[in-house]
């Protein structure tokens, strides 16, 4: 009953956000705060262990075998964290924005905000699929509506991409459900069942193509740079603050305990992918001159990480994953509010035309410094652990790997410094030399984004502590299937 | 039964209506009556009756499912008609009662129980739907589309007929239950290769009716030439009809011949899918392309036929239930938009939610419904759909429909996009109240169904 409050709750903001008219904003963001603290009461009254609380299980299509399940155990529970954390932070990021039909703009993000939650926390294929959907559509609209130039062909294939790939997600769930016997979609049933190799094969492939999309992995990342640049800042980090973590999540909870020996034949081409992707984004974000662009390209190299850590299916690579989709959930929306605040005072986005930020904004300057830091992992920031027990992970399954995945860390200092530089640094020329410095609500903001990342930095153990045991349990369920 | 009498009779008080001059009266009458038939035929649900009149009909649940459906698109249908068909002409009373003729054709083919009345039903559909086509006498378009649709529809229902003789020269019978029996009897070889030629050629016939390719030549054109409310009326209720007698003949009597006939059916939704959705791609008219459409929508609506069984006709009715209300959406804001831009084209939606956020809403929310995206009816349709096929193992089908399915987003959204991001004139739609209520209701029932869906799904 809980977790259908924590379901809809955004649902009944978006709905109040669309009606409160010049009050959209306030209204969306008490709405997320509200959401924020019945996620926070429903982390006070949770054990850590590998059970699923919360249960929730009502009939929905009964004679299709479809029930309204959702639970949520430690992997959910810090999903559903992030995402009731980072929505309140987005719609505060907003409030210096004047959106053009703001009701309805606050409305999406909620909606929105309910499909996540949906997709984190379902435990019948259909629901899970239904929130995956119900999650693509709002970002269509917000990026379409309020994004940038291009923003019609960009956003129709972001919106295709996803949508061929969660079609095939779709085939597979429904010819699971036909396999099992009771005829359900429970993901237990889907856990319990035993396909031979061939099947799960071909299985893998249709739920990896919709998660590699959404992640996006490489060569499944083309609609990604076009469309974090397109879309409105808020649609961007929702995006890759939250979004793309649906792919990571349905990896861990959908793809690899439920076709695991379909896993067992692709997963190591899987990781190939995931490897080339670190360094193939890393090397394009070398030469963005596009501030945005580079951030998105940065987000694919770390994400990439991210799988590899997945797909060698080990306690530390799933730790390490979890811990990092945290941080870079907020790395990525600080450095693109960050991005914001000064492509809307310079309006270019060009990192030739800046220089010299820091001199006329010094506040700015240590923020962006914190969230630099954060990204390229340095130790005591939230994205050192996440990358160390990532790349601990993949030492473990392959230390050829290991070694080209590290270089991220390398290169990602290069690129973040070198963009940190050009922007911060250096003389002030004619654009930045009247630049101002943060104030209000982006204070508040960047205040809480840097205030995470040393806290997280500092003091890892309860993101870690809170989804042990659950992966230890996920490991020995596969394991004991292959 | 007591469906068909009301309506029959509805239709001659129609006409006499219109003998006195009580042109206000049509169609308050004409929709009080079908509500009426509605009642009627509802009141007979999980009666479970025996054929009727020596086995003619039979008003099982699926006829009263698929009555109620047509029933109910007419209504709606009808509601858009006010001041609608005066404009074509002054003889208003004769095209209430033509629909309404067309519909009681309609009753015949979703309850007959004999291949005569079939015929029949299908007949007394056509003919009226071949005067509907035609009733801008002046206009060059409506004339074509009504010869078209003659010729092509005697054609087929050459065809349909042909099968039918061979089918009764082979089982002896017209019954469905008779032909039934034959199947059974001679099940392991017994049954002579006429009867198999006879289904053949019924497949053509009723492909043919339904607008399946190859036999849909006839739609582009007869959907653009006619009036856009015909327009509406053939592709949603008459099409569904379609498919209730094709469903209805093939589940009773050929089911156990599946093997002969499923490949070819299999063949038909293929070519239909990629017909339609590719062909609408390049369309640069909305009501061109919702005829496309409305073939690949057909495409979809087989795989129910290959599905078969008692979750086959759970499918048909959910997705004929999505795909009628959100049609009816779509050809009622073309109609607005027609009346106020002059034209058919895309280009005449652009800009249009900033003035008109309802009628966008409404359109946006059907859009959503025929590309099958969740939390709309027309994403439970194609589930259904996909399901049925897939629980018969025809992965690679639904591998083709995913495709098309992928193929239909771009030309749907065109409109939202046309609507919500493209700069238009800022034309400010006359909305009268009855359009408001269809569209309105049409939303609702749409965004429910797709949200819990068991309401229609679980009748059968």
């Amino acid at each position: 009953m809980n977790l259908l409050i924590l379901i809809f709750l955004p649902v009944l903001g978006s709905l109040l956000a669309l009606v409160a008219k010049n009050y959209a904003k306030q209204t969306a963001l008490l709405s997320s705060l509200i959401t924020l603290a019945v996620a926070s009461y429903l982390l006070c009254g949770f054990t850590p262990d590998a059970s699923t609380q919360y249960l929730v299980n009502y009939p929905w299509i009964p004679q299709m075998g479809i029930n309204f399940k959702a639970g949520i155990d430690g992997i959910s529970m810090l999903m559903v964290l992030l995402t009731a954390g980072l929505v309140p932070i987005i719609i505060l990021s907003t409030f210096k924005h004047k959106y053009e039909n703001s009701g309805a703009f606050y409305a999406l993000v909620l909606f929105m905000q309910s499909g996540l939650l949906l997709v984190f926390t379902a435990l019948d294929g259909f629901l899970f699929y239904i929130g995956w959907e119900a999650a693509l559509i709002p970002i269509y609209f917000i990026c379409s509506v309020w994004g940038g130039e291009n923003r019609i062909q960009v956003n129709m294939k972001f919106f295709i991409y996803t949508i061929a790939g969660s079609l095939f997600m779709l085939l597979g769930i429904i010819y699971l459900h036909l396999q099992t016997p009771t005829n359900s979609y429970d993901i237990a049933d889907f856990y319990a069942l035993t396909l031979d190799s061939q099947t799960q094969s071909w299985l893998f492939w249709c739920f990896f193509l919709a998660f590699a999309i959404k992640m996006p992995i490489f060569p499944f990342h083309t609609w990604q740079p076009d469309t974090y640049t397109a879309a409105p800042t808020a649609g961007t980090m929702l995006l890759s603050g939250i979004m793309l973590k649906m792919g990571i999540y349905g990896v861990i909870r959908w793809l690899i305990p439920v076709v695991p020996l379909g896993f067992q034949q692709w997963g190591h081409l899987a990781i190939i992918l995931s490897v080339t992707g670190i360094v193939y984004a890393s090397i394009i974000a070398f030469t963005q001159k596009d501030m945005k662009r580079l951030i998105a390209y940065s987000s694919i190299a770390h994400v990439g990480l991210i799988a590899a850590g997945i797909f060698v299916w080990n306690a530390q690579g799933l730790q390490g994953a979890m811990t990092q989709m945290i941080s870079h959930g907020i790395n990525v929306v600080g450095l693109f509010f960050i991005a914001d605040i000064i492509i809307s005072r310079t309006n270019t986005r060009k990192l030739a035309l800046l220089g010299g930020i820091a001199k006329p904004a010094p506040k700015l300057a240590i923020a962006f410094l914190i969230i630099t830091l954060g990204t390229v992992a340095l130790p005591l920031t939230n994205g050192f652990i996440g990358e160390f027990l990532l790349l601990n992970g993949v030492y473990q399954y392959c230390i050829y790997y290991a070694a080209v995945a590290g270089l991220t860390i390398i290169f990602g200092s290069v690129y973040m410094l070198r963009m940190y530089k050009a922007i911060m640094q250096g003389n002030t020329n004619n654009l930045t030399i009247d630049f101002k410095d943060i104030t209000g609500t982006e204070i508040v903001t960047l205040f809480i984004i840097t205030f995470l990342i040393i806290v997280i930095g500092v003091y890892p153990q309860p993101i870690l502590h809170i989804s042990d045991a659950a992966i230890n349990n996920l490991i020995s369920t596969v394991n004991a299937k292959l | 039964m007591n469906t068909l009498i009301v309506i029959s009779i509805l239709a001659i008080v129609v006409l006499y209506l219109g003998l006195f001059k009580a042109g206000k009266a049509l169609l308050p009458v004409s929709v009080a009556g079908l509500l009426l038939a509605l009642g009627l035929a509802l009141a007979e649900w999980n009666l479970n009756p025996a054929p009727i009149y020596k086995g003619m009909m039979l008003f099982d649940n699926f006829a009263i499912a698929f009555s109620a459906i047509t029933i109910l698109g007419t209504v709606l249908i009808l509601l858009l008609s006010k001041n609608y068909f005066e404009k074509i002409s002054e003889h208003v009373a004769e095209y209430y009662t033509i629909i309404l003729f067309a519909l009681a054709g309609i009753m015949v083919m979703v309850s007959y129980h004999n291949l005569s009345m079939l015929f029949i039903g299908i007949e007394i559909m056509s003919v009226s739907l071949y005067i509907l086509a035609g009733i801008k006498r002046r206009d060059f378009a409506s004339n074509e589309a009504a010869l078209k649709y003659f010729l092509m529809g005697a054609f087929s229902t050459g065809f349909l007929l042909f099968g039918i003789t061979l089918i009764y020269g082979s089982a002896h019978s017209f019954d469905l239950e008779v032909i039934k029996q034959y199947v059974l009897n001679n099940a392991n070889g017994g049954i002579s290769p006429m009867f198999y030629t006879g289904i053949s050629l019924m497949l053509v016939g009723l492909c043919f009716k339904i607008g399946a390719a190859p036999f849909h030549f006839w739609t582009p054109d007869v959907y653009e030439g006619s009036p856009t409310l015909i327009t509406a009326f053939m592709s949603t209720v008459v099409k569904t009809a379609g498919f209730a007698a094709f469903l209805r003949l093939f589940i009773t009597c050929f089911a156990p011949l599946a093997d002969f006939w499923v490949p070819t059916i299999i063949v038909i939704t293929s070519l239909t899918l990629f017909i339609g959705n590719i062909t609408a791609l390049y369309q640069s008219s909305f009501k061109r392309m919702l005829a496309y459409s409305s073939i690949s929508h057909a495409g979809y609506m087989l795989f129910a036929i290959i599905g078969l069984g008692s979750a086959a006709i759970n499918a048909v009715l959910v997705y004929a239930t999505a795909y009628t209300i959100a049609s009816i959406i779509a050809f009622a804001a073309l109609i607005l938009v027609k009346k106020q831009t002059g034209s058919d084209n895309y280009e005449g939606f652009n800009g249009l939610a900033k003035n008109n956020p309802f009628v966008a809403f409404t359109l946006t929310i059907a859009m959503l419904s025929l590309a099958g995206i969740p939390l709309t009816a027309g994403f439970i349709g194609k589930f259904f759909m996909f399901s049925s096929a897939v629980a018969q193992y025809q992965i690679w089908l639904v591998v083709i429909a995913i495709i098309n399915a992928i193929i239909g987003i771009f030309y749907y959204f065109r409109v939202i996009v046309a609507m919500y991001f493209k700069e238009g004139k800022n034309i400010i739609l006359a909305t009268p109240i009855q359009f408001k209520f269809v569209l309105a209701l049409s939303a609702i029932l749409t965004v429910v169904f797709g949200l819990y869906p068991s309401l229609i799904s679980e009748l059968f």
